[in-house]
Formats: C-alpha cells, structure tokens, sequence
C-alpha cells in the first residue's frame, strides 16, 4: 500500500470534490465558510429544547423511563451511596467489580473485590463480575445515562465487557430532553462517549425485545441527591 | 433465497420476485407479524412527542443544507478526523472502497474481521470480497448473524432478518452452532449468540463498522445501535477501519440532538435505542507509567474512514432525486409499506428493500438496471408520512417513472400510447375503437358464472397488465348507445350492470 494508495487516495478525493460541486454548482474552491455557516445558524429549530416539568419531575421521569427499560432505580443521599452499593452488589451477588481511577472514594464500599481499571485486557475484563461508574449527564425524556472517557467513568470496554453495570448518577446532572444534553456534552464532544439506555437489548428476532445480548445484561442506577 | 448477494444487476425483475414471495406463506407471517409490532412501537413513542412535526422539519433541513455543501462538510470532516489521529480515505465506488478495506485489513496483519451490521458493506458486497482475499468476516449483529450463518440475504434495513421466525432461527443455530440442546425462547437464542461471538471479540484485533453520522465539526463518528456488539467492534479491536457513503456526514455534534430524537423512534419504535457511540479518532492515552505493555488508550490505536461515492453524486446531480440522500436507514417506509408488507424485502434485488430502496436502488444502480422498483409502489404516501426526514418517496417515484419512460425512448409501448392518443382526440375514432375492441377480445373473454366476462391473458405487450391481476371484458353496450338507445326501448331499463344495482 504505502504511497500508491496516496496516489490513488488523492485522485479519488479531487474527483469525488469535482463531481459534488459539478452536481450542487458550488464553486471549485468550495462554498465560503461564513456563508455555510450563516446558512446553518438559520436552519428551523422548532423542536422542544427546554424542559417543560420542574426539576423534581424530570428525576421522577428519569426513573420511570429507566425502569421501562428494565434497570433498577434506586434515588439516594450522598452519604448512602456506599451502603446502596454494598446492598445491590449483595443483591446481585457481584463482589469482582472493575472502578475507573478517580471514582469518588466515598462511594466504595469496604470488603469488594473492586479492581482499578489500569489498562486491563478485554480478557481480564471478561473475568470481572461487574463495573461500576459515574455518568456526565443522564436524560429523563429517553432514560439514557451518558458515559464519557473522564475521570470517574473511564474507558469504554471497561462499562461493556462486564455483565454488570452499576451507574451512579448525581441529580443535578439530569436534564429533561436530549438537545439539553447535547449543550451539556458540547465542550468535551471529542471524548468517547456512550449513550446507554437500558440493559444491552435486541429485537431482531420476531421484533421482541430480548434484554441482554453482548453489553451487561443488567443495569441498576443510583440516584444521588 | 440462497447466499447469493442480493445484487440489482443479476436479481430477477420485482414482479418476477414478488411472484415468487407472495408463495411463501411463511415468510409473508413473518414480515406481517414483526412490521406489524414495529409499527405499533413506532405509532406509540412517536405519539409522545408534541414537537415530532418541528424534529421532522429540522432533520429534514439539516439534511439538505448539508447536501448543498456536502464538499465543504466531507473536507470538513476529514481535516478533523485526521487531526484527532484517524486516517481519511476516499473510494469513487465500491470496488475502490473494497480494494482499500481489503490493504487495510491485510496491513493490520488480521485474516479475520469483526464486523458490526452495515448496509454499505451489503451494497458493495465486502464480505465477498474479504473472503476472497482469505480474510474471514464475523457479523456481530444478532440479525446478520443470522443471515450469515442461514447463507441467506438481509430483508429490511434494521432488522435485516425479519423474515424469519424463532423456530427457523433456532434451526439455524442448532445446525451452525452445533448445540442440538437448543431452546426456542428468544432469550435462548440471544445467549446463544453472545456466547458464539465472545470469544470472536476478545480474539479478532481488526473491526469493520459502517457509521450512522459523520460529524464535519468534530472529525467524530456516531453509531447507534441497540446489542453492544458495535462497541464489542468499536472499542476492543486494534484496528477500526469505518466505511460510510458520503451523504452520512453532519456539520455539527448539536446536530445529533435532533437525529438522535428521530432515528431511534422511527426505526426500533424505542424513545433510545440501548447504545449510541461517538467517538473521534484515536484516543491518544497510551501505556506510559505502565508494565506489560498495557494502555489506558480508550478504543483501537488506528483508525480508518472510508468515505464513499458509488453513484451518491450521481444521486445529487438530480435535484428531484437529490432528497433520496437524506436517508438517514431507519426503515420506518419498509414497515408502513403495504407493498414490502406483502412481499418482504428480497423481492426488490437490492439491500435496499421498500420504499427507499425502490428509489435509492435505481439510482445507485444506473436507471437500466432496476427498472421495475420505480412502479414497486400504489403511491399511497405511507412511507412519505413516516420518514423521519421527510423525504417524498411518492414524488421521487413518479420522477424515477418517467425517467424510465423518457430513457426508453420510442418502444412499441410508447407507439401504442401515441396511437391511443390518437383515437382518444376524435368522437368517431373512439367509437369505432370501443366496437373494434369488443370484437377483438371476444376469443379471451371467459364468464365466471355471475354473468361477467373476465380476460386473465392478454398477449404479447399487453401481457404485463394481466399478469398480476384480471381484466373485465368491456360491457356490451357503452352507456352513449345506451343513453342515445334509451327513446326506442322499455324506460328505466339501464345498460346491464348500471341500472339494475350491481
């Protein structure tokens, strides 16, 4: 490969630019930024953005909406956080439990087996019983947590390979609808992020919602405040 | 339906297929029963939302300004992808695209792949060419799944299986799988599957994806999916290499706020499918402070985008059939079609099956190819009412329509036009017409003991008409002679069929 398919990649990219604008009759040297720009910013945005219930509603939406999707809800204090999570890794008789670094301590309960994520493999990954995360922003309209690659929420692999997935959700970063959530994940839009809603799930047989294919299998959230 | 590729270049024509199809009384339960469900799903998460009209009016914007610029975005997109540590790579078609995938695959030193469901890769056939090249393609979703292992071909879209039922699933999986102890729940057939493709994920170290959007401001990519299989393909390879057609790009991240609201509601009738991804080249984190050679390095540490034509400029030279490529897959015109409902997806010779592929077909394709999907369609507009951008199928139909007929050129069919033309301009050539006719059909008028006369074969050119449906044989007596004969005979006694209440 090496420098042929440079070659070729450039030709194929200079032809693809030249039958675009030969189809839309923009310019060869391309549309003007200021324009496109301009043009955007105009584009009709009639769709609801800001949250219509108090904020109280929305957590209570927020947990509906979950369990909907078959997760477990369970709304806390922050000083309850490490005995809710003691009682729901007993519940769910779970003691390997995979921790991005800067997880908030006090949200760790003693006697697990919790392993700090520092560079495990997918195989030691698939060794573990579960994982357990914060979240940046979750949306009540959709009940979806949205997980990012920062401090206390950590790799993706590491909220995947294992068959369990606890998330604990502070309530000041619920927002009603998604347009909410996509301002609040503007500033860091290059970090990996993943949108969970619910268990991992398909439909693609008879179109039943089947919970649990590849992703954890099962998915308790805690909401503090 | 064999493993051949679904291909509009060697798939019989669709009233051929559709034939064909409507014979398969199982196969017509199935698609009834899931685009029944999916329909009903859809109605009711659709239903919740009171801005649903303002979502479909600003994906439908977004999605044109964008074709409008497309250069600008794709140029966009690939300055800041390559930025953030991807590789841009451009493919006029889909032998390009192939060729490229292929050095990719094979320069990351894999003769496997991992592969997330992605209906660009079906379009240029990839898997057979991987396989040609001694590189083994593992699908991951559920659906493709079943289709690779049943050596059949995708039927819809989304749920590219959803001709088949759990039974023939389940047969399929006992015979490939090798477990002959396997239950019939879907849950089984779900664990079934993750424990087939587990071990595949934690092995295979390059993934194949296709992408949901391309985002120009950024440099990311989005998918959205619902089994975690896509992030198994995203996340634990070394190697990601992404193939996406170019109309697939968004010029900004706040753009997905509004095709994350109507992608998932339109296609799975969920208000969010279980797992959308977004990421954006390489995650420059890596082993350093650690032993073994581990990482913190979130994702694969190379990144490939194929960004390909194969005919989408083509799409948009056509400024009526340009909408086509506001597509954004959500299949949503495939459950409301009452034409797909019927026969399912592989009547249509394409992996694009419906309404969007009766129109994206043929012009991906070159006109010649797929000349009967134009008229795959009653033009009910179902499928226009639910596109989650707007996209007025019906209107590019009927553009599509007379482009076949403008192409043909001057076809007996057209003489015959011209000449009906002809007799329906004059009083006197019409009658004489109507008398010619009856006298013509006579030999292949047949009764069916109520007193009608039926035609179920015409010859020749004419044959197209009846090969789907019965023509009635023309009345005895137009209601001109009728009217005009009325004076001479008994009153009240109408033209037979008319005025004795039939």
């Amino acid at each position: 490969m090496g420098s042929d398919m440079a070659t070729n990649g450039l030709a194929a990219k200079v032809e693809i630019l030249r039958r675009i604008r030969k189809a839309t009759g923009a310019s060869a040297a391309g549309s003007a930024a200021e324009m496109v720009r301009a043009e955007w910013a105009g584009l009709a945005r009639g769709y609801q953005r800001a949250p219509r219930l108090e904020q109280e509603a929305v957590i209570e939406l927020l947990e509906e909406r979950l369990k909907d999707y078959d997760a477990r809800v369970f709304r806390v204090a922050e000083s309850e956080v490490a005995a809710t999570v003691a009682s729901r890794l007993v519940a769910r008789r779970k003691t390997k439990i995979v921790i991005p670094v800067g997880l908030p301590e006090n949200w760790v309960p003693e006697g697990f087996g919790f392993v700090v994520d520092a560079g495990l493999t997918a195989a030691e990954l698939d060794k573990l019983e579960g994982v357990m995360t914060g979240s940046t922003v979750a949306i009540a309209e959709t009940g979806t947590v949205v997980l990012q690659n920062v401090p206390g929420q950590g790799r993706r692999a590491a909220t995947l390979v294992p068959d369990y997935h606890l998330c604990v959700v502070r309530v000041e970063d619920v927002v009603e609808t998604v347009p909410q959530a996509m301002d609040r994940l503007g500033a860091t839009a290059a970090v990996a992020t993943t949108f969970v809603s619910g268990p991992s799930a398909t439909a693609d047989i008879e179109m039943t919602r089947i919970k649990g294919v590849h992703g954890p299998r099962s998915l308790d959230v805690i909401l503090v405040g | 339906m064999s493993g051949t590729a679904l291909d509009p270049r060697t798939a019989p024509t669709f009233p051929m297929a559709a034939r064909a199809a409507m014979g398969d009384t199982q196969l017509r339960k199935n698609v009834r029963h899931a685009t029944d469900v999916i329909q009903a799903k859809r109605a009711r998460v659709v239903g919740e939302m009171p801005d649903w009209q303002a979502l479909r009016e600003a994906g439908k914007q977004i999605r044109q300004h964008t074709m409008e610029h497309l250069d600008y975005y794709l140029e966009e997109f690939e300055r800041n992808c390559t930025k953030a540590g991807g590789v841009v790579h451009w493919a006029r078609d889909g032998a390009e695209a192939r060729r490229i995938i292929v050095e990719l695959v094979k320069a990351s030193g894999s003769d496997e792949v991992i592969k997330i469901k992605s209906m660009t890769t079906e379009e240029i056939q990839l898997n057979t060419a991987l396989e040609e090249a001694g590189i083994h393609p593992y699908e991951t979703d559920l659906a493709e799944l079943i289709i690779q292992l049943g050596e059949d071909q995708p039927s819809h879209i989304v749920v590219p299986a959803l001709h088949k039922n759990r039974q023939q699933i389940r047969e399929i999986f006992m015979r490939t799988m090798n477990l002959p102890e396997l239950g019939e729940k879907p849950q089984d057939l779900a664990d079934a599957a993750r424990k087939f493709l587990r071990e595949k994920f934690l092995r295979v170290k390059t993934g194949v994806s296709g992408a949901n959007f391309l985002i120009a401001e950024t440099g990311g990519v989005c998918v959205v999916e619902s089994e975690g299989n896509g992030r198994m393909c995203l996340t634990l390879p070394e190697t990601l290499i992404t193939v996406a057609g170019i109309d697939k790009v968004l010029p900004r991240f706040a753009d997905l706020e509004v095709l994350l609201q109507l992608l998932p509601r339109s296609a799975t009738g969920e208000r969010m499918n279980p797992y959308n991804s977004v990421w954006t080249g390489v995650d420059a984190a890596d082993g350093a402070g650690l032993k073994d050679g581990r990482s913190l390095r979130d994702g694969p540490k190379e990144f490939h985008v194929v960004l390909m034509d194969n005919a989408r400029t083509k799409v948009l030279a056509d400024e009526e059939g340009r909408q086509t490529l506001h597509c954004i897959r959500c299949g949503a015109c495939q459950n409301a079609c009452p034409v797909y409902r019927q026969t399912g997806g592989h009547a249509y010779g394409s992996v694009y099956a419906g309404p969007i592929g009766a129109i994206l077909t043929p012009q991906l394709q070159q006109m010649h190819h797929a000349q009967s999907l134009p008229y795959a369609s009653s033009l009910c507009g179902a499928c226009y009412e639910v596109c989650p951008v707007k996209i007025n199928i019906p209107e590019v139909l009927i553009h599509l329509r007379n482009k076949v007929v403008k192409d043909a050129g001057m076809t007996v069919e057209s003489l015959a036009m011209k000449t009906m033309g002809m007799i329906f301009r004059s009083e006197s050539r019409f009658r004489a017409a109507q008398r010619m006719g009856r006298m013509a059909e006579a030999p292949l008028v047949r009764k069916d003991g109520q007193g009608e006369g039926w035609i179920g074969w015409l010859p020749g050119l004419l044959g197209g008409w009846t090969q789907v449906r019965d023509l009635q044989a023309m009345p005895k007596e137009t209601f001109r002679e009728w009217f005009e004969g009325r004076g001479h005979r008994d009153q009240g006694k109408g033209p037979r069929g008319v005025a004795d209440g039939k």
